[in-house]
């Protein structure tokens, strides 16, 4: 399971995420300080590091969601960082899915419509068929009771999953996870987590942003470890985990064992 | 109304056990009670009063007709108007905020008092001469100050939807417009439907304000019947029913908006 970076980046026809030199700043705040990335397809890859790292940032780089000022950023064949107008960035979202820290549920609609609804009207799919997919999604997140109920009445766990089957409707080929445990309460973590947990081992791509270090440790192929708007050490996990080469990171990983 | 929320949760327990049927009902059997009152010692002039009901019950519906109307405009309009106020370019934005400044702290008077000597009392259009009544020029000059306040309460209602919202949709692969219409509008119509009604009730009320521009409303009709009997009992009578009937369709509304307000209150 576990690749090397010099492995990956021998591989390109398998690559399906690809960051070189990816600079952002807000103002005169430099978040991301020449990023560079690469994600196999079918690969976990997770991000970890101190808070203003850039790990959103740069979550929100892949989807285009933000524009980097200077950089490249492929999925697949597609130049994220060339695409201009409205209709490109809703092709490349279409095969993208986003899993936020607050979840960012549609308050107004139900369960299973809050599922429904982007593969039947931005996809067009026939809805009879959307919505047995949606209630075994349901099933899968293990919430198939609930899909009459409105986001407000769910706890937070429960939302987040909802939010998981959501992103996973649109059949996407990458799913971002955003800190999707930040908010929860700790008994709800773990229903959250073992959802993620089965979609790694279906083969899903993932990139997660996660504070859960046990957990990336125990799922991603690769270990990304960013500091200051730089990755400062990337690598397998027992490597970043057990025997850290950087000093930034051995005493990051020591401050969290500690 | 963060006031309002917090009261009827503190005492509820104090009030129930003599508040189960609800406020409408009892404020409605009270008001016909004193008026079951003032029979007993005024039943002659009560009489009198019944008499001139018909034309007090006309000028009320003037009032109802001034108040929907102006509603109606003023809704469409305030869309239109709070659509242009969030518009990212700013020679769109700054009229429709012009606008909005205007209307919203111009005295609703002075509106109708310049509605109705700037309009002509006719327009032609296509070869016609239409009327241009005097009541529906006061309702122009309400459904103005009523569209300011609207596009007010829209573009607010839209700005209070979180931006992870828009975040979510975007992710989702909606388009601005599809988020818009599918994830924020729908929103938006809760939060905005209680200041909505608030408006309404001013806007109702702020309709006897036509009688001093002659048009026979309500208060206007009062104003003739009390000229015409020329009675101090009569007077006090037929403006006490004027203040009822306005406190039978205004109150109603009120007690909705404020059941709205605390059930929405959650989202």
């Amino acid at each position: 399971m576990p690749t090397t970076e010099t492995l990956s980046l021998n591989h390109d026809a398998d690559v399906l995420v690809a960051l070189k030199n990816v600079h952002l700043s807000f103002g005169d705040n430099k978040v991301l300080k020449g990023v560079d990335l690469r994600v196999r397809r079918g690969d976990a890859v997770s991000i970890i590091g101190p808070s203003g790292s850039g790990k959103s940032t740069l979550l929100r780089c892949i989807n285009g969601l933000l524009r980097p000022e200077r950089g490249e950023i492929r999925v697949g064949e597609t130049a994220v960082h060339r695409l201009q107008s409205e209709s490109e960035l809703i092709a490349l979202r279409k095969r993208i899915g986003f899993v936020f820290q607050q979840y960012n549920l549609f308050p107004h609609l139900s369960v299973l419509e809050n599922i429904l609804i982007a593969p039947t009207r931005i996809l067009g799919k026939d809805r009879g068929e959307t919505e047995r997919e949606a209630r075994e999604l349901l099933a899968r997140v293990c919430l198939e009771h609930k899909a009459d109920a409105y986001p407000g009445q769910l706890s937070g766990g429960q939302q987040q999953r909802v939010a998981i089957a959501r992103a996973l409707a649109m059949h996407p080929e990458l799913v971002l996870f955003d800190e999707v445990t930040s908010a929860l309460d700790p008994e709800t973590v773990g229903e959250v987590l073992a959802v993620i947990r089965e979609l790694v081992k279906d083969g899903l791509t993932c990139i997660l942003v996660t504070h859960e270090m046990r957990f990336a440790e125990e799922v991603s192929h690769e270990i990304v470890f960013t500091e200051g708007g730089e990755i400062v050490e990337q690598g397998i996990p027992a490597q970043i985990f057990h025997n850290p080469v950087n000093a930034r990171t051995r005493s990051f990983i020591n401050a969290l064992a500690g | 109304m963060a006031i309002d929320n917090v009261i009827p949760a503190s005492c509820s327990a104090r009030i129930r056990w003599w508040a189960a049927p609800s406020p409408i009902l009892l404020w409605f059997l009270a008001l016909g009670a004193a008026w079951l009152l003032l029979y007993v010692f005024y039943a002659e002039t009560i009489t009198i009063l019944i008499n001139w009901l018909p034309l007090l019950g006309r000028g009320l519906l003037m009032n109802v007709l001034i108040s929907v109307l102006a509603m109606a405009i003023g809704t469409v309009l305030g869309l239109v108007v709070g659509a242009l106020e969030l518009s990212p370019l700013g020679w769109v934005q700054s009229p429709a905020r012009g606008y909005v400044q205007i209307f919203r702290n111009a005295p609703l008077l002075v509106l109708i008092f310049f509605t109705t000597y700037v309009f002509p009392f006719e327009v032609k259009i296509a070869g016609q001469y239409l009327p241009f009544p005097d009541w529906f020029k006061a309702t122009i000059g309400l459904a103005l100050p009523a569209s300011a306040h609207i596009a007010e309460i829209f573009r607010g209602a839209v700005q209070s939807i979180p931006t992870p919202q828009w975040e979510a949709s975007s992710s989702l692969a909606f388009t601005r417009s599809q988020t818009l219409r599918w994830i924020i509008l729908p929103q938006c119509v809760k939060r905005a439907l209680p200041p909505w009604m608030n408006l309404y009730a001013m806007i109702t009320m702020s309709t006897t304000l036509a009688s001093l521009v002659g048009v026979t409303e309500l208060l206007e009709a009062a104003k003739n019947a009390s000229n015409t009997v020329n009675r101090t009992d009569f007077t006090i009578l037929v403006y006490l029913s004027v203040l009822s009937l306005f406190f039978v369709y205004c109150y109603p509304i009120t007690r909705l908006t404020r059941r709205l307000e605390k059930r929405f209150a959650y989202h």
